[in-house]
């Protein structure tokens, strides 16, 4: 836990997830911007911010690419440098290892760093066909293989190897609506039972409706600087101490293992190392749950427990609010929402409220280091981060 | 010598003539399928063509209920990842299979299919699995 600070974050903003009818993307995500704004009144952001990264995955939801610029614009920042980074649903996950790219090599000393996503003006068959965009074309989605497929190829391949249930997977779906439950921001605010899950159609055997993420529109941010500013603008800053970024296959049929995510792990170990941190030491993480069997993956691959060992591991209540790891405080991608470029900072978002006393019902009680894992695609990129309250 | 170049197209080109080709990396054997210009693990650019058995095992396999829109006249679909004798793996759509019928180990055969989408790109042979007879 002793690793030295990469970069401190000064402040965080998140617009309300959920059904934004008549808002683009730009316009959500000036919501969260001015939130961060707001939330650190020494900043001068049109003097001191000097770069921006986002993250958006598709032109195809809004006909619009370029966003860097565009959003850079909504921000009220126009002049620097904006950057869009894409790497499917981490895409702001690879924007903040983007950032921190920025602030340490010197080039900018304070960067902001989000991601924003409208879907919810879509289709389900469109939204179906936009995602399934991150996954190998010629291969997969040239023969019908959408998204939940591949977490269903993974998840079929799983329950075979280690004996995990549907019904493990559907608590995972429980406790993060009663996570959701407790989050004013959260696109779902309302519990569910397992028998909920496990009696809601399938979308790609052996996923279910309440085991998919939601369609969400959302927009997130926060706000970097070198650990040695921080103090200049905040009493509170939050650090960084490990990034780990890595790649896979996009094809997943390529991979030695389906039933792990070696990006995960790859990006886990550096993280770790770089923070010189193991994962007994995490007082609470945000995992990427696009589906409830992928958060029982994560705690996998994230050394939460042992390989085969996810679905015991959410039974166990370890990972609910109380427990020894709770996992997805903010309802995750499953209640919170899922903007897909927007998950990544949103993650980080919740880490920076938990470990700076800010989040109301769902506080973690003496949080003080956070982890957060973004995984692009069916596992073709994925980002993890280590925080540490300072104060 | 003239010889097909090591790509996507080409291997769905091989399909419409009934067969399944992978390519053979001359510099340190790694056999690639699908073919690439480039060995991902030495970088060697001469490479051949190898035949591939077009049986395989069932390792993972799931139903698809919720469709893209130009496979949705083919709900509910059973896909699944194969690996062909060659210790190759490729997914595809299993055709003529009830769910009850599938098992994860179980043997499957390349069907070569036939090129779906005349007019557009990318003009591709779209194969299929079925479960091999006995």
């Amino acid at each position: 836990m002793n690793g030295k600070p990469l970069v401190s974050i000064i402040s965080a903003g998140m617009s309300k997830f959920g059904k934004r009818e008549g808002l683009l993307a730009r316009e959500i995500f000036s919501e969260a911007v001015k939130e961060a704004f707001d939330r650190c009144p020494k900043l001068e952001p049109k003097n001191d911010i000097k770069a921006m990264f986002i993250g958006h995955m598709g032109e195809a939801y809004e006909h619009q690419g370029h966003t860097g610029a565009s959003n850079a614009d909504w921000a009220g920042l126009i002049g620097i440098p904006a950057t869009r980074t894409e790497a499917a649903c981490a895409s702001s996950g690879a924007a903040l290892r983007s950032g921190i790219y920025a602030v340490m090599s010197g080039l900018a000393d304070v960067v902001l760093v989000g991601g924003a996503e409208k879907m919810t003006h879509r289709s389900t068959a469109e939204v179906t066909e936009f995602l399934a965009m991150a996954s190998d074309y010629p291969f997969e989605q040239w023969h019908g293989i959408t998204f939940p497929g591949l977490f269903a190829l993974m998840a079929t391949a799983h329950m075979n190897k280690y004996g995990t249930t549907e019904k493990q997977m559907a608590l995972a779906a429980v406790k993060n609506h009663y996570h959701g439950s407790l989050n004013p921001k959260a696109h779902l605010q309302k519990e569910i039972t397992a028998e909920t899950v496990l009696t809601s159609r399938y979308v790609a055997w052996p996923l279910k409706l309440y085991d998919c993420s939601l369609i969400t529109d959302g927009a997130s941010c926060i706000i970097l600087t070198k650990p040695e500013l921080a103090s200049k603008y905040t009493d509170a800053p939050v650090s960084i101490i490990g990034s780990g970024q890595a790649s896979d296959t996009i094809g997943l049929y390529e991979r030695k293992s389906f039933t792990s995510l070696q990006a995960t792990r790859l990006a886990a170990k550096t993280a770790y190392e770089m923070a010189n941190t193991k994962p007994a030491d995490i007082n609470l993480a945000e995992v990427h749950d696009c589906f409830t069997f992928a958060e029982l993956m994560a705690y996998e691959d994230l050394g939460f427990c042992n390989e085969g060992e996810g679905g015991k591991l959410v039974e166990s209540g370890e990972t609910r609010l109380g427990g020894k790891i709770p996992v997805n405080t903010s309802g995750g991608l499953k209640a919170k929402g899922h903007p897909v470029g927007a998950t990544g900072t949103a993650q980080a978002y919740e880490i920076y409220l938990q470990l700076t006393g800010q989040a109301g019902k769902r506080q973690v009680k003496d949080a003080k280091v956070g982890l957060t894992h973004n995984v692009g695609g069916s596992g073709a990129t994925a980002a993890v981060h280590i925080y540490r309250r300072e104060q | 010598m003239s010889q097909e170049p090591f790509t996507i197209e080409q291997f769905y080109k091989f399909l419409t003539q009934q067969k399944l080709m992978a390519g053979k990396c001359q510099k340190c054997g790694k056999l690639h399928l699908p073919p690439r210009p480039m060995c991902d693990n030495c970088y060697g650019t001469d490479f051949q063509w190898v035949q591939v058995s077009g049986k395989g095992r069932l390792l993972t396999y799931t139903i698809i209920n919720v469709a893209p829109q130009q496979f949705q006249t083919l709900t509910p679909y059973a896909v699944g990842i194969i690996e062909l004798g060659e210790g190759l793996k490729i997914p595809g759509i299993i055709q003529g299979a009830a769910q009850e019928q599938l098992r994860i180990g179980m043997e499957l055969t390349l069907d070569f299919g036939s090129c779906s989408t005349a007019g557009q790109w990318p003009q591709w042979q779209r194969y299929c699995f079925k479960v091999t007879k006995p």
